[in-house]
This record gives structure tokens, C-alpha cells and sequence, in this order.
């Protein structure tokens, strides 16, 4: 649980550097600081920003970026596309989901790894890809799932 | 101290090339950062300076060091410029890319950089304008719309505040050429929007890149505070997106930079007239922007020189998917798909036959081996029922089922639609549910709606399959006429090429002879 004046010292700082067309850089910054956007934040950061609490809102549910929870605490983002799924990704993504025991899309119960679909990372000639942690990572074979495995399991 | 070069690149840094640049530092090398020289089977690559020539050697690890540095590793490629997947490129556009440090200033004018700026400076605006038209340049980001003729608007349009707005925000799949180019060249895209500012009388840009590309992200920042001097009073800034696809949509793009959900607007005005806060914008893929330097500095005609009808200069095709030598080529256009494909690419990475390649993205067509003597071309794709796109292809072998591909661009559209328009928003989710029951060979049974008194324009009888290809024929002509933007207008082409040329996935006959070769 963040407090929210924290959240709200953080707000007006940023609010004063005047940026035009400030929420997403603003959505950012908060999610890259507190880890996510607290719902209780909504109404501090429309204030700040001039906007409806719908309007901000509105954004954070558009954006599949926005998380409004704490995440895991490892994220494995793992490629869905076109480029990945010629290479194979479809049988990875069974064979990932199975070794970290979680289903596309979701959290394991224990908080401690999330398994999150990606379209797409630019990585397209060596696929399967992933962001483990941000870390990019290329050619998932069997073996790069079980190192995958062990180290977000660590 | 011997001088390797080791890219830097997020996909060269995904087959392990930190691990290779850190043996390289600690076996006493001065190690130099560049940016990916664009072919993947040869990554992680290093070149070692030997008598003032770059001599290459790759793929190789960590282990590999000691052999590299005294010449005898086996993988010993040579000068990377004799490598054919690289001697029959023409770079105009990515001619700096995996040669120099993408952020190194010094070697950015050294190697031709700021020559384009330099001269666009010594030219009044209309006549960049026209330098830009006579290029035949045409939007890099898929529509293929004359660059030069959108400038020439925005000049016309007065108003008190003009904007420079570079889409970087790459989201097809198979296409990796803005991400390669913002991570190994950013200054190339910066001295192209300093040009366009110029030309139009903007002193404000925005670069929107998509957040799944955290290195060219952290690349095009420092390099926008590096070069700030250099292109003063134009100013630029980076924006960041937010998982959304559609906000590769120009007008969808303008309103996430004004902080709002990505919506589409409709067209008019245009952007150019009305655009960002509703003042004229240019709004130009990465690779429109970033091929400008060289129009300015070799001239409009070198660039026009090259190409095929319509479609002049070069193109950075990216050759990706289940392919053997997969990267960045770029050539003029006229190149044949079978070319790239078969020779440059090599064939299928997994060594099966390629059964499909799909050209220009999540929203292009798919096309079968009979028809690889397409040339690489707007107009000819055009006519083949298809896209070039942002030159993306992604090869398929023969274990592909094109009817789950046609399904997942059906639910790749309801996952991404913005939601403003009907046919995109509901159509991509009928259309999962039509392609599922085709697929399933269970057609949908009369049921209660047909009962209804109100409903007196069915038949009353359960559908066949052919009626149910034919409704999903239709639901994609609702699309592609009806639809604000080309998500939902483009989704039919992967669809319906599928449907065309693989009619045998889903569930019948063939439809197309070619089909079956």
C-alpha cells in the first residue's frame, strides 16, 4: 500500500515541469516509481492535470501497459506474433506456461512470476523472443525455458 | 590495444553479444559499441580492426576470444562489405548502421552525417520541399503516400505553431527496420526531422516510440540531448506508448500524444491541415524521415535513380520469421519476393518448404510460392491483393494451418481495436466466431433469432459451409469499405488471402489452382 501523499509529492513534481499532453509520461513515471497506478491515484493525478477522473480513467484501461496492482515479482513477457509463432512460439508458450505453473495472461497465486503476452519485439528473424524482466532473450528453445525457469524462480 | 567492434543492437544483445563485448574488454580489447549490421545468423558477430580494414567473425561467444584475436577461429567472415547478403544492398538509409557508435558524434559527422541538414540549410524551404518531391519519396510507414506532397501541405497551411511528428511506433510484426535504425543510427532520424522542421517552418518535434522498445528508447534520448546544438532552435522530444497497436495509426498516434486514449480520428481534416492540438503536423514513419539526410545530401536524382515504376530509392526490407538468413536488406525496390525469399533469405530456417510468407505486417496479405515472382513494388502488391507495408516479411514453412492465421488476425484486431468504429470493433470478433465454426465444419443451425416474427429476411434453415465462407467474405468486405483506419480496413487482407490461396485449411476444396502447387 503506497501512500498516497507520497504519490502526490511525486504528482506535483512532475506536473511542474509543464509538459504538454502530460498523462501517459505522467502514467509512466507514476507506474515506474510506485510499480503500478493505484486506483487512489486517479482522482490526485486528474486534479493535477485539469482532467476528469473518467478521462484519466479512460487511459489507464486503454493501454495494455497500465497496471492498476502491484505486478509480480518477475514478468516474463513472451511474444505472440505472426514472426515468433512461424518459429514455433505456440509450443513454447505451453511448455513456458507449464514449467512456470501459470496461464498466459496471469499472475502465479505466490506473486512471485507473471506470464504476460507481448505482440511483437522487434526481434523477428530470431524468434521465439521474450523480456524476462526486461532483459530481452531470443531463440527460446527447451533449454532457454528451463533457464528461464530457474532464474525467475531464484 | 586492438580496436573490436561489437553491436549493441537489442536483438544482438538477446543472442548474448554483452557477454561477448565484456571478454572482448577483458582480454584487453577497446571494445566500440555500434549498432547491428542487420543479418542474424551471423550474431553475435564481432569485427577486428587489422591494419585499418574490419575483419568479421561471427557467429561467436565469449569462448571463442583467444581464437578470434589470433586469426585462426574457423567462423572468420571477412570483410562484412563481401558478405553477400550484404554486397548486393544498396544503403542509402541504414549506410552508417553497424558501422560507426550510434551515439559518438564526432563519427556521425565524420561518416557524411549533418551533409543533408547542412545543405537543406543553404536552400529556402519550398525548395527542400521540392528536393523531397523530386526524390520520389513515398511514406515508408505502409500507405506510401508522396512525402514531398504532405510537406508541401503543412508549408501551405499558415498557422503560429507547426509540429514534426516521427511515427517510431513499429508494432507490425516481422518488421524491425525503425527499432535498427533509432538503436544504430539516431542521429540519422534527428538530422531528417531537423530537415522537415526546416522545410516546413516546424521548430517542435515528437518522436512516439512504442515502450516494447526500451533500447531505442534510451538511444534516441541521449542522443536528442547530444545533438540538441547541432539542430537548434528545432527541438525534440521523446514520447513513449503504451502497448496499444493502433496507435501506429497517425491520427490515433496524435491524440496518445495529447494524453488521451489512442482513438482514431476520422479524415478531414487531415493532419497536415489539422493535426497535433490541431495544428499542422507532418507525421512521417522513422524510415521516410531518416532517408531525407541522403536526398538532401546526394541529391534528389541519386535517390530517384533507383527503384521500379512508381516506387523509387531503396526500401530496408526486413526478412523475418521461420527464414535462414534473416535481417535488414536494403535495395531499390523491383526486387522479386522469391529473390528475398529463397536467395537472400535462404529458404525456411527450419529446412522445410515454405508453404506462406505474409509481407507488410499483422495487416498484409499472405502469398504462396506461385507467386514469388512479385516484384517488390506498392503498385504490384497492390494489384496482387496485397500490401508492401512497412516491408516486413515473415516466412512460413509448411507446418503452417492458415486458417489459425487467418483466425488470430481476426482476434489480433478485437484485442487491438480502439473501439471508435463498428465494423472493426464487432466485425474482428464475428469474424473469430465465423472462422472458428468453419474451421470446426459446424455452421450455425437456425435457432431462435430466425423464429423471431420480427426476422423475416432468413432462411430458417441451417447454414452451409459454403454460406458461411461466403458471410465471412462479406464481414470482411464490411471491414475493409467501412472501417476508420486500416486495422480494421487492412485485417481482411490476411483473411482473405488465406481464404484464397490455402482454401484447403479451411475445411473444401481448393479454390485457386496455384494453391496446390
Amino acid at each position: 500500500m503506497t501512500d498516497l501523499e507520497e504519490i502526490q509529492t511525486f504528482i506535483d513534481r512532475f506536473v511542474r515541469q509543464g509538459m504538454r499532453g502530460a498523462l501517459l509520461p505522467l502514467l509512466h513515471a507514476v507506474q515506474e516509481e510506485f510499480g503500478h497506478v493505484d486506483p487512489k491515484a486517479v482522482p490526485l493525478i486528474a486534479d493535477a492535470l485539469n482532467l476528469s477522473r473518467a478521462e484519466v480513467h479512460g487511459v489507464i484501461s486503454f493501454y495494455h501497459d497500465f497496471r492498476t496492482a502491484a505486478p509480480a515479482r518477475h514478468v516474463v513477457k513472451l511474444c505472440r506474433a505472426e514472426s515468433c509463432q512461424s518459429r514455433g512460439s505456440a509450443a513454447i508458450e505451453a511448455e513456458l506456461s507449464r514449467h512456470l505453473g501459470v496461464a498466459m495472461g496471469n499472475s502465479r497465486k505466490d506473486g512471485q512470476v507473471a506470464l504476460e503476452p507481448v505482440y511483437c519485439l522487434g526481434l523477428c528473424a530470431i524468434g521465439p523472443n521474450a523480456l524476462v524482466d526486461d532483459r530481452p532473450v531470443a531463440r527460446i528453445d527447451s533449454a532457454a525455458v528451463e533457464r528461464i525457469t530457474s532464474e525467475v524462480e531464484a | 590495444m586492438t580496436r573490436v567492434f561489437v553491436s549493441k543492437d537489442m536483438a544482438s544483445v538477446a543472442l548474448g553479444a554483452d557477454g561477448l563485448a565484456r571478454a572482448f574488454a577483458d582480454a584487453g580489447c577497446e571494445v566500440v559499441r555500434t549498432g547491428s549490421r542487420g543479418l542474424f545468423s551471423i550474431e553475435p558477430l564481432v569485427e577486428v580492426e587489422t591494419d585499418g580494414a574490419r575483419i568479421a567473425y561471427g557467429p561467436v561467444g565469449p569462448g571463442d576470444v583467444a581464437a578470434v584475436l589470433d586469426g585462426s577461429h574457423p567462423a572468420r567472415i571477412g570483410a562484412i562489405e563481401a558478405h553477400p547478403f550484404f554486397a548486393s544492398q544498396q544503403r542509402f538509409t541504414f549506410a552508417r548502421c553497424g558501422v560507426t557508435d550510434p551515439l559518438n558524434l564526432a563519427d556521425y559527422a565524420a561518416n557524411g552525417g549533418w551533409k543533408g541538414l547542412e545543405a537543406a540549410f543553404s536552400l529556402s524551404p519550398q525548395e527542400v520541399v521540392d528536393a523531397v518531391k523530386a526524390s520520389g519519396l513515398r511514406g515508408r510507414g505502409g500507405a506510401g503516400f508522396p512525402t514531398g506532397i504532405k510537406w508541401q501541405t503543412v508549408l501551405d497551411t499558415d498557422a503560429d505553431e507547426k509540429f514534426i511528428v516521427c511515427n517510431a511506433d513499429e508494432g507490425d510484426s516481422g518488421t524491425f527496420a525503425d527499432r535498427m535504425l533509432m538503436e544504430g543510427d539516431p542521429y540519422c532520424l534527428i538530422e531528417g526531422m531537423a530537415i522537415a522542421g526546416h522545410a516546413v517552418g516546424a521548430t517542435h518535434g515528437y518522436i512516439y516510440i512504442r515502450s516494447e522498445y526500451p533500447f531505442a528508447i534510451e538511444a534516441m534520448r541521449e542522443a536528442i540531448a547530444r545533438s540538441a546544438g547541432k539542430v537548434a532552435p528545432f527541438t525534440l522530444e521523446v514520447r513513449v506508448g503504451a502497448g496499444a497497436y493502433v496507435c501506429g495509426e497517425e491520427t490515433a498516434l496524435l491524440d496518445s500524444i495529447e494524453g488521451r486514449r489512442g482513438q482514431v480520428r476520422a479524415k478531414p481534416p487531415l493532419p497536415a491541415i489539422e493535426g497535433l492540438w490541431g495544428k499542422p503536423t507532418v507525421i512521417n514513419n522513422v524510415l521516410s524521415l531518416a532517408a531525407v539526410p541522403f536526398i538532401l545530401a546526394e541529391g534528389a536524382q541519386a535517390y530517384a535513380d533507383v527503384g521500379f515504376g512508381r516506387s523509387r530509392g531503396t526500401m530496408p526490407i526486413q526478412i523475418a520469421g521461420n527464414v535462414k538468413n534473416g535481417g535488414l536488406y536494403e535495395v531499390g525496390f523491383g526486387v522479386t519476393l522469391g529473390e528475398l525469399v529463397d536467395e537472400i533469405g535462404g529458404g525456411t530456417a527450419s529446412g522445410r518448404p515454405v508453404r506462406a510468407v505474409q509481407v507488410g505486417g499483422p495487416l498484409g496479405a499472405y502469398f504462396p510460392p506461385s507467386m514469388f515472382h512479385l516484384p517488390f513494388d506498392y503498385e504490384a502488391f497492390a494489384q496482387a491483393g496485397g500490401l508492401i507495408g512497412h516491408a516486413g516479411i515473415t516466412v512460413f514453412d509448411d507446418s503452417v494451418d492458415m486458417a489459425h492465421m487467418a483466425r488470430f488476425a481476426m482476434e489480433f484486431c478485437a484485442v487491438e481495436s480502439c473501439g471508435k468504429c463498428t465494423p472493426c470493433r464487432i466485425g474482428s470478433t464475428r469474424g473469430v466466431e465465423l472462422i472458428d465454426r468453419i474451421v470446426a465444419k459446424a455452421p450455425r443451425e437456425s435457432g431462435a433469432l430466425e423464429a423471431m416474427p420480427q426476422i423475416r429476411n432468413t432462411k430458417g434453415a441451417a447454414r452451409t459451409h459454403d454460406e458461411e465462407i461466403d458471410l465471412l467474405r462479406d464481414l470482411c468486405d464490411t471491414m475493409k469499405y467501412g472501417s476508420l483506419c486500416a486495422l480494421g480496413g487492412f485485417t481482411p487482407y490476411p483473411v482473405l488471402s488465406a481464404l484464397d490461396h490455402f482454401r484447403e485449411d479451411f475445411g473444401g476444396a481448393s479454390a485457386l489452382p496455384e494453391a496446390a502447387e
